[in-house]
């Protein structure tokens, strides 16, 4: 468990190193953030001392190099644009989206598995059909359009829900969260249903898959043979065995609703990173580029990692550490 | 035998009601079986023996519906039975165990929660209790340090050892009837006989009722008592096990047992059937197995009725093979 947690965290860091690069020299080769960012009357000595005051003066790998001794100190550069340092500015914006991006799943799973496995049980009855008929609509609905429609319904006609920002927060250890008080509920209810919609009809679809192909197998009929109840039958012997894909997408689909919140964030003026990382692209903020995909990265690792954890509970087929282990 | 039989089955009629029509899987089955007795349901693939099982377990699925007869069990019929009541009785009075081990057992919960789960959907007993009787059950079926097995998960079973678990589990609450639906089909030669030996043995001791469900004829002989041969549906001839297996005659239960490799026969090929099982979607009406039968006349367009040609003995053909 130890070396394959070691092995893991090396693997994750190449991949972090590797990416790093990837980013660097993607913004490099966009254009040179001095022109936006001094005052277009400038002269050209100005631009120089501004271009050497960013370090932008030094040959890329020289640069690059620099990046990755400050990173090895935990020292991500600081933004070009507000001259904070970059993982500060991303830390003060990451909890607004960790929290609607939470909450958007907790809404996902806590319908999507009831909903599927009622679809994967009764595939064929009416209320089968209409889940399915809504998951597709779910899929392709585009996420801006929903959410200008939610807006339109719930804050225009109905006046019902605010449209935008976080509404009123608490602190919980040091950290704003809007999900403790009536307000923030009311301000996170429709980006969180706006961002889940999408995940919800992936885990209809999934659970319902799992479902139908789990109903058939022998050991669902043993169980029903040894006269358990409907419930135990569903809920432990079906939906345990169908629980390692579900899983799988959670725990990707948790790392990408974090990633791209970017569209939900935008529609409902949510504080969060996705705004903060369309402003920097704009302003080729690289330093902020940087750390924005470094964290969002690290975040991945993370999440698969407990993934892979909950596995071996899920499954006592799945061994941690796959070959090294069996030896 | 004394005393009405534990559980007879009267007339029974399940269909399936698919789009493409109605598949008769069984159809007009009787037989009756009683305490401490075992029964063979011998037929091809198809011939509606698991269904038949199944029917009396009350585990026939959408789009299949029981369409007609009834389920004698100890003096109730079954099938007037609302679900929940026919759930307790499953399980607990009525066991079942099914053909392939590697397919029965959960792969991802272990033992001891699979036996325990079964004890406690049919009685109020304390998870200890549970365990211990659980570790008894295992112990009956013959597995070797039960306490360290109750931990395991199946797939740290051989094919063999899981039946035996299955079996173990069908057998803990001491239910009357066990239905095995060709549980010994997967297993190697020597582990089938050990279980075949076991489970007689076992019905024996507890008085319970065994119908073994099986297409291999040379099973039936050395354990059953009874023997119903099944043939698209339909009991074509039952009796006793030495009477149907020495004087066979309905000419399919002959074809049957002219199949069977023996060692008088040497070097010789063995003798067949000709032809298939015949679909039975839209089946026509006649007897089933005409086309394949020799003896066949102009008469066998027409279902043959059962007929009792000696006590004890059912029939169900115009021209039986002479003795």
């Amino acid at each position: 468990m130890l070396a394959y947690t070691i092995r893991r965290f090396g693997q994750s860091f190449i991949v972090l190193v590797f990416m790093s690069f990837l980013v660097f020299v993607g913004v490099y080769a966009i254009g040179n953030p001095v022109e936006l960012l001094v005052n277009p009357q400038a002269d050209e000595a100005e631009r120089i001392r501004a271009t050497a005051a960013l370090g932008l003066d030094k040959p890329f790998l020289e640069q690059y190099w620099g990046f990755l001794k400050g990173a090895a100190k935990g020292d991500l550069g600081k933004s070009f644009v507000f001259n904070v340092p970059a993982l500060t500015l991303i830390l003060e914006k990451l909890p607004a989206t960790i929290e609607l991006a939470f909450v958007a799943m907790v809404i996902a799973i806590s319908l999507g598995i009831p909903l599927g496995l009622v679809a994967g049980l009764k595939p064929d009855s009416f209320i089968g059909r209409g889940i399915m008929a809504g998951s597709i609509m779910g899929f392709s609905l585009p996420t801006f359009w929903v959410g200008l429609v939610l807006i339109m319904i719930f804050s225009v006609h109905l006046g019902w829900l605010p449209s935008n920002g976080r509404g009123e927060t608490v602190l919980v250890a040091g950290i704003p969260v809007s999900f403790l008080t009536m307000d923030g509920i009311a301000h996170l209810a429709m980006p969180a249903t706006n961002l889940a919609l999408f995940k919800l009809s992936l885990l209809i679809r999934l659970t319902r898959a799992g479902t139908r192909e789990a109903v058939l197998q022998d050991y669902v009929k043993f169980a029903r043979a040894k006269g358990l109840p409907q419930r135990r039958v569903i809920g432990v012997h079906v939906l345990k065995n169908i629980l390692i894909p579900i899983v799988t997408v959670i725990g990707l689909e948790l790392g990408s609703v974090i990633a791209f919140a970017i569209v939900t964030e935008s529609i409902f003026a949510w504080p969060g990173t996705g705004k903060l990382l369309i402003d920097s692209i704009n302003q080729l903020d690289r330093p902020v580029i940087v750390a924005y995909l470094l964290v969002i990265v690290s975040l991945f690792v993370v999440i698969n990692f407990v993934v892979d954890v909950l596995y071996s509970l899920l499954d006592p087929r799945v061994r941690l550490g796959g070959a090294a282990a069996a030896h | 035998m004394s005393g009405p039989p534990l559980l007879s089955v009267d007339g029974l009629r399940m269909h399936f009601f698919t789009k493409a029509g109605v598949v008769k899987a069984v159809d007009d089955v009787s037989f009756s079986v009683g305490r401490g007795r075992i029964l063979g349901l011998v037929g091809e693939s198809g011939s509606g023996k698991s269904m038949t099982g199944y029917s009396v377990m009350g585990l026939i699925d959408p789009p299949g519906r029981l369409v007609g007869g009834r389920i004698v069990f100890d003096g109730q019929d079954l099938t007037r039975l609302d679900a929940s009541a026919w759930r307790r009785l499953r399980g607990n009075r009525i066991a079942m165990i099914f053909q392939d081990p590697m397919m029965t057992l959960n792969p991802v919960l272990r033992i001891d929660t699979q036996i325990v789960e079964t004890i406690r959907a049919h009685a109020d007993v304390s998870r200890e209790s549970a365990l211990a009787r659980a570790r008894e059950a295992l112990a009956r079926v013959g597995i070797p340090s039960p306490d360290e097995r109750l931990r395991a998960y199946p797939h740290q079973f051989s094919g063999g050892m899981r039946q035996r678990v299955a079996i173990a589990i069908a057998l803990v609450n001491h239910p009357d009837v066990i239905i095995a639906d060709e549980p010994t089909t997967a297993l190697d030669v020597t582990i089938q006989g050990q279980i075949l030996f076991e489970m007689q043995k076992l019905c024996r001791e507890t008085g319970a009722a065994l119908i073994w469900i099986t297409h291999d004829l040379s099973v039936i002989a050395g354990l059953a008592d009874e023997v119903c041969v099944m043939y698209a549906g339909r009991v074509v001839e039952s009796g006793t096990v030495a009477e149907v297996i020495e004087r066979p005659l309905h000419p399919y239960t002959r074809g049957l047992i002219d199949s069977v490799p023996s060692r008088n026969e040497r070097g010789r090929p063995l003798r067949q059937i000709p032809g298939m099982t015949p679909s039975l979607l839209e089946l026509a009406p006649g007897c089933p197995f005409r086309e394949r039968c020799a003896r066949a006349s102009a008469a066998c367009a027409e279902s043959p009725a059962v007929t009792e040609p000696a006590p004890g003995r059912r029939l169900r053909c115009f021209h039986p093979v002479d003795a």
